[in-house]
């Protein structure tokens, strides 16, 4: 606004056009958000360094997972002559693709094999269908010696799976540059001529280990909290001093490596350890019948409850804490005896230490991987362990992101959950 | 079987120890002055250290930075190339990884009559590693075997030794608890083998969905008593504990236990699986680094370095021309031959896996596996 | 056992220490009448409130007896006890309506829902809350939650209620509205309540009694004027209500007076409510507002004094002067309209009646 204005608008007043003003006229919205502005570039600049790294290190990452769950851009990109002509074949039809099919794949391999990313298409196709690697390996190696014309004679007396009606429907079906493939393999399903179903019983694995991760989780956070609880209130309810102490001793497994922890559960636990021993030396047991505690759920529940109990008895601490000793001494004034008073009075007051320690140690564990690997054995591992084996060991990253998406998703999901029914600003962490 | 009779002729042949000399290494023409080798540590990466890398670094003065990362090696390389940052410059990977990587594209492919030393005869490279260079990118280092170990002392066996394979699925005769793998590889080959099936005809069974169904049955009749695992430290220390009372391991893991440690434990070599592990050069280096690791590659893979590693660890070097040249083990003093998977008297009765089958059938049969693990 | 059989509270030879090395309460012996309205006061640390937590059931007695309805109650745990109680922070339940809050006694003693609710309704209907039964603590102000706070500690229609400092969070409007409440609500319903506070003003107000705790031990235990009127001590009589003090020696009793030498030789008459006789050291206990600035008729204490000080009040004037070498005498004149020609550094001539001057125990 210009000066001119200052004589006749003076002290906010509101002049005739309803806008009020700032004394030197300009309207004060917009005066106020200026004043403003320079506080939140100010408070914006003190967070960007941690929304950066939270950017990069975690958004884009989970990003770039979300992508890869989908993403199938390889098959257009190695072979886009033959996924073009392939695009007329109707895979139904009982008919191998016709010669021109067999010679947009000559050309196309031609080029991947001097650039050596057949290979590669291999392995993407061999996830959906056993023997694709093998089949693009000894193809390429063949490509160069075959000559002009009647390709398609000399593509299946390289490898008769090239006369396969199957081979060219995996190829058909997924060369569009995304596909839900991943996602149906984490689902144990997989799509067939006749559409979507489930895998062979004999294949089915994920479903199952979803419902064991989400089971045992819920199985460590309920041990973790019937533990946690009595431990978290005794350390609230001492003298100052003692509870310090008591509280390093709680702290002591975060400062112990996960694997010497994990490990001496191994030593503790196995059949000729020393919890057996010791029961075969009171003769609570007989030699020949020890327990079996370790490599199967028990070990992983054991363990994980151990390492995770610090994150149950921290919240719930810090919230007995704050509840004042006057609550109980009024309930019990009122005529409530010690159980009711506890139950009706003070344990409500704990929910939000309940709440948080719940979700911390739900989610923390039904992503855990290390412990259950090390002894749940079998009958004790989680999806968790699957995803690690498709990134370190198959190389599936497409199947790691989808079963990781899902994870994500589930976690998402229960902490809707959790919000709509218990109301996530009833948690409280400190 | 072309590459077991290789490998018995050699390891027959007459072993004596050359010392390492500072003989003439041909130059290395813009090459880096740095690298890092990838291993997977523990005593396998130091007899790597003794034999290859503290003789190249003193003849070249290249420093030499060592990782140990073998074991995520494949995931880690994948993402490194992702990344379009390659750390690594040579790394140390089993034959099958070798195979992944190299159709993944992230391992160079060797030449190995060029780029790989002959023998000190005159011996082109290609043959002298024979068969065992099963991928255009691996360069075969050691054999190794993954086969079983036995407490010599279980009350229960009346004092019966196992002296075959089938004595694993055999309770009656051997009760107690088993260490087996968490994979299918070895494990369903083992089972036909014991229900009948014969050795050449492994694969061609387990081809069908009945000889997978057939091998997962015969695995069946011992699942309750199966410890799985999953790292090769876990069979030996489980043997010493007393928790099993067999288990499957690399050999040397097991030479470790019986002769290191002095566990009351026993080899059991028969049907024992003969595996390859080896350097690959990864994709995407600059060429002063590739041809650092070429040329260290050539040094390390020679024939007498190959035979000086066995003084080490109990694995037998993949070069035909090394093994008359494997001698005693460095500290404890003991002859080494005789610990080699290759020595003719464990050889007796041997298995080779087959390396192509398993890179087209692993992932299926890996998801029927662990589907059958889980049940 | 007892000369006084009926009191509601009685407590017998209590002692109560938490170190096993310094006595709280020392040999405490009260009786509390029924429907008596008594207030523990005191400063912090004398003990008034342990009284209150062992009367709760809070904290045991280490010796003594401390009887209800002549019935021991030492082993009673505190919710047998019947006892209601009002607590310096409410302790509101805040996970719990208001309505909620005030059937819990109701629903631990497996009263009807019918009765939880005409229970619940009369006693918010009592402290004027009645539409609030659905809210929560948090949502309510200061002085609703202290209301809250007294129906719930009445709703079980227990015959005693304690008060540990009710009203120290609230303002001091809210505050003296309050005492009033509470005291209607006494005389109401008729029910035994023991008070504790610091605050004087709250114990003379609302009491029936005042128990007076300094040190562990009771040092006078009188109605509320009384107290002010005839204070036991020097403790009592600085703690309660304003008061100059002199310091001097005994040197004349006869009857119902004495005669105190003060500094300067000022012989002032007094009455001897606490002295050891004559030749002893004493301190007189003076009311402010009983001392008259230049009195028209003749006092039985005349003394000059310097205006030190004049603090304009309203209804009142303060003189700060210097009386017998006392620079903090002070002189509380009545404001009745009329303009005294006094003024900073003027010796002016005070006088109060000998019967208003207590001569009590000497404190330094």
């Amino acid at each position: 606004m210009s000066s001119t204005n200052e004589d006749h608008v003076s002290n906010g007043t509101m002049p005739d056009d309803g806008i009020m003003r700032a004394a030197d006229g300009t309207p004060l919205k917009q005066r106020l958000a200026k004043a403003l502005r320079r506080e939140k570039l100010r408070s914006f600049l003190l967070i960007a360094p941690l929304l950066l790294f939270i950017l990069l290190t975690f958004v884009a990452p989970i990003a770039d997972m979300l992508f890869r769950s989908v993403e199938n851009n390889i098959v257009e990109d190695t072979i886009p002559r033959t996924v073009e002509a392939l695009a007329q074949w109707d895979p139904e039809y009982d008919q191998l693709p016709d010669e021109a099919v067999f010679k947009a794949l000559h050309d196309d391999l031609q080029i991947a094999v001097a650039e050596r990313i057949h290979t590669r298409l291999g392995s993407r196709l061999n996830y959906e269908s056993s023997g694709m690697s093998g089949l693009f390996r000894k193809t390429g190696r063949r490509i160069k010696r075959m000559d002009e014309g009647d390709y398609k004679a000399q593509f299946i007396a390289a490898d008769k799976d090239w006369g396969d009606l199957e081979t060219w429907r995996v190829i058909r079906r997924f060369s569009a540059p995304y596909t839900a493939g991943y996602f149906l393999s984490a689902a144990d399903a997989e799509r067939t001529s006749e559409g979507i179903e489930l895998k062979p019983e004999n294949e089915r694995v994920y479903l199952m280990l979803f419902g064991r991760t989400l089971t045992m989780s819920i199985a460590i956070t309920i041990s973790c909290l019937l533990l946690g609880f009595p431990i978290a209130y005794l350390l609230a309810h001492l003298p100052l001093k003692t509870s310090n102490m008591l509280m390093i001793l709680v702290l002591l497994p975060f400062w112990t490596s996960l694997l010497v922890r994990t490990s001496a559960w191994k030593v503790l636990l196995q059949q000729q350890g020393v919890i057996n021993d010791f029961l075969v030396w009171i003769r609570l047991i007989d030699d020949a019948n020890r327990l079996v505690m370790i490599n199967n759920q028990t070990g992983t529940i054991i363990a994980m409850t151990h390492i995770l109990l610090p994150f149950m008895i921290l919240p719930l601490f810090s919230v007995m804490k704050t509840i004042a000793p006057y609550y109980v001494r009024a309930a019990k004034s009122l005529g409530a005896n010690d159980w009711t008073a506890f139950w009706r009075v003070y344990f409500p007051q704990t929910v939000p230490g309940i709440g948080a320690g719940a979700i911390l140690v739900f989610i923390l564990s039904i992503g855990y991987y290390i412990t259950p690997e090390l002894v749940g054995g079998t009958s004790g591992i989680f999806i968790s362990n699957r995803i690690a084996y498709h990134i370190s060991s198959s190389l599936n990253w497409g199947l790691a992101a989808a079963l990781g998406t899902i994870l994500l998703a589930l976690v998402m999901l229960l902490f809707y959950l959790y919000d709509k029914i218990v109301g996530i600003d009833n948690v409280k962490l400190g | 079987m072309k590459m077991k009779t290789l490998l018995m002729a050699a390891a027959a042949s007459v072993a004596f120890t050359v010392p390492v000399t500072s003989e003439e290494l041909e130059p290395c023409d813009n090459c880096a002055d740095e690298m890092t080798i990838v291993s997977w540590g523990g005593a396998y990466s130091n007899s790597q250290i003794k034999a290859y890398s503290e003789p190249y670094s003193a003849l070249t003065g290249v420093k030499i930075v060592n990782d140990e990362s073998s074991n995520e090696a494949v995931a880690k390389l994948r993402a490194m190339n992702e990344a379009g940052n390659v750390t690594w410059d040579v790394v140390d990977v089993v034959a099958s990884d070798a195979i992944r990587l190299c159709d993944e594209g992230l391992a160079e492919v060797i030449d190995p009559d060029s780029d790989l030393a002959a023998a000190p005869d005159g011996t082109p490279a290609s043959e002298d590693f024979g068969d065992l260079l099963v991928s255009e990118c691996f360069i075969p280092q050691i054999v190794y075997s993954t086969t079983f170990g036995y407490r010599s002392d279980v009350a229960e066996w009346n004092g019966k030794e196992p002296t075959d394979i089938c004595a694993v699925f055999d309770l009656e005769n051997f009760p107690g608890k088993r260490s087996l793998e968490k994979r299918p590889i070895n494990n369903l080959e083992w089972a036909l083998l014991c229900d009948g099936v014969a050795k050449d005809d492994v694969y061609n069974v387990l081809e069908t969905e009945e000889g997978v169904a057939q091998a997962l049955a015969k695995l069946a009749t011992i699942k309750d008593q199966v410890v799985w695992w999953s790292a090769g430290a876990e069979t030996p220390q489980l043997l010493a504990d007393g928790e099993v009372v067999m288990g499957s391991t690399y050999n040397g893991r097991l030479f470790s236990v019986i002769e290191e440690q002095d566990q009351p434990v026993k080899m059991l070599w028969d049907a024992q699986v003969f595996d390859l592990d080896g350097w690959i050069i990864p994709t995407g280096l600059s060429e002063e680094r590739l041809n650092r690791a070429k040329h260290y590659v050539k040094f390390a893979t020679d024939t007498q370095r190959l035979a000086d590693q066995a003084k080490y660890i109990s694995y037998g070097p993949a070069r035909q021309s090394s093994a008359p040249l494997v001698g005693k083990h460095a500290e404890l003093g003991i002859e080494m031959g005789p610990h080699m998977p290759t020595d003719p008297a464990n050889a007796k009765n041997t298995f080779l896996y087959n390396y192509e089958w398993w890179a087209d059938n692993r992932d299926d049969l890996d998801a029927k596996f662990q589907a059958w693990l889980a049940q | 056992m007892s000369e006084n059989r009926g009191a509601a509270v009685r407590y017998e030879s209590v002692q109560k220490s938490y170190d096993g090395e310094t006595l709280v309460v020392k040999n405490l012996n009260l009786d509390i009448a029924r429907g008596e309205f008594l207030t523990m006061l005191g400063p912090s640390g004398s003990g008034k409130t342990t009284c209150l937590m062992m009367l709760a059931g809070f904290e045991p007695a280490t010796h003594g007896e401390i009887y209800l309805n002549d019935n021991p109650i030492n082993n009673v745990p505190p919710h047998k006890r019947g006892i209601g109680m009002v607590f310096q922070n409410y302790a509101l339940f805040p996970h719990m309506s208001v309505a909620e809050n005030l059937a819990f006694p109701l629903q631990v003693r497996g009263m009807s829902k019918s009765e939880q609710e005409a229970k619940v309704n009369r006693a918010l209907d009592m402290v004027e809350l009645g539409t609030f039964g659905s809210r929560r603590p948090a949502q309510l102000s200061g002085g609703q939650q202290q209301r809250v706070a007294v129906a719930r500690a009445l709703v079980f229609d227990p015959e005693l209620v304690l008060m540990d400092e009710p009203l120290g969070a609230l303002d001091k409007q809210l505050r003296e509205q309050m005492q009033y409440e509470i005291k209607h609500i006494h005389e109401h319903l008729g029910v035994t309540i023991v008070y504790v506070t610091h605050d004087q003003t709250e114990a003379l107000t609302m009491s029936d009694r005042v128990a007076v705790f300094n040190d562990g031990v009771i040092q006078q235990l009188s109605a509320p004027d009384v107290l002010y009127e005839s204070p036991q001590n020097s403790f009592v009589a600085q703690f309660i209500g304003e008061n100059n003090k002199l310091n001097g020696t005994v040197t004349e009793v006869s009857g119902s007076e004495c005669t105190v030498e003060v500094a300067g030789g000022i012989k002032l008459r007094a009455d001897p409510v606490n002295i050891t006789g004559v030749g002893g050291k004493t301190t007189l206990s003076l009311r402010p507002e009983r001392v008259e600035l230049q009195p028209e008729n003749q006092m039985d204490n005349m003394v000059d004094g310097k205006i030190e000080e004049l603090i304009y009040l309203g209804d009142h004037i303060r003189v700060r002067m210097n009386v017998a070498d006392n620079k903090e005498f002070v002189v509380k004149v009545r404001n009745r309209g009329e303009r005294r020609k006094i003024a900073k550094g003027d010796i002016v001539q005070i006088g109060w009646a000998a019967g208003d001057c207590k001569a009590l125990d000497v404190v330094e």
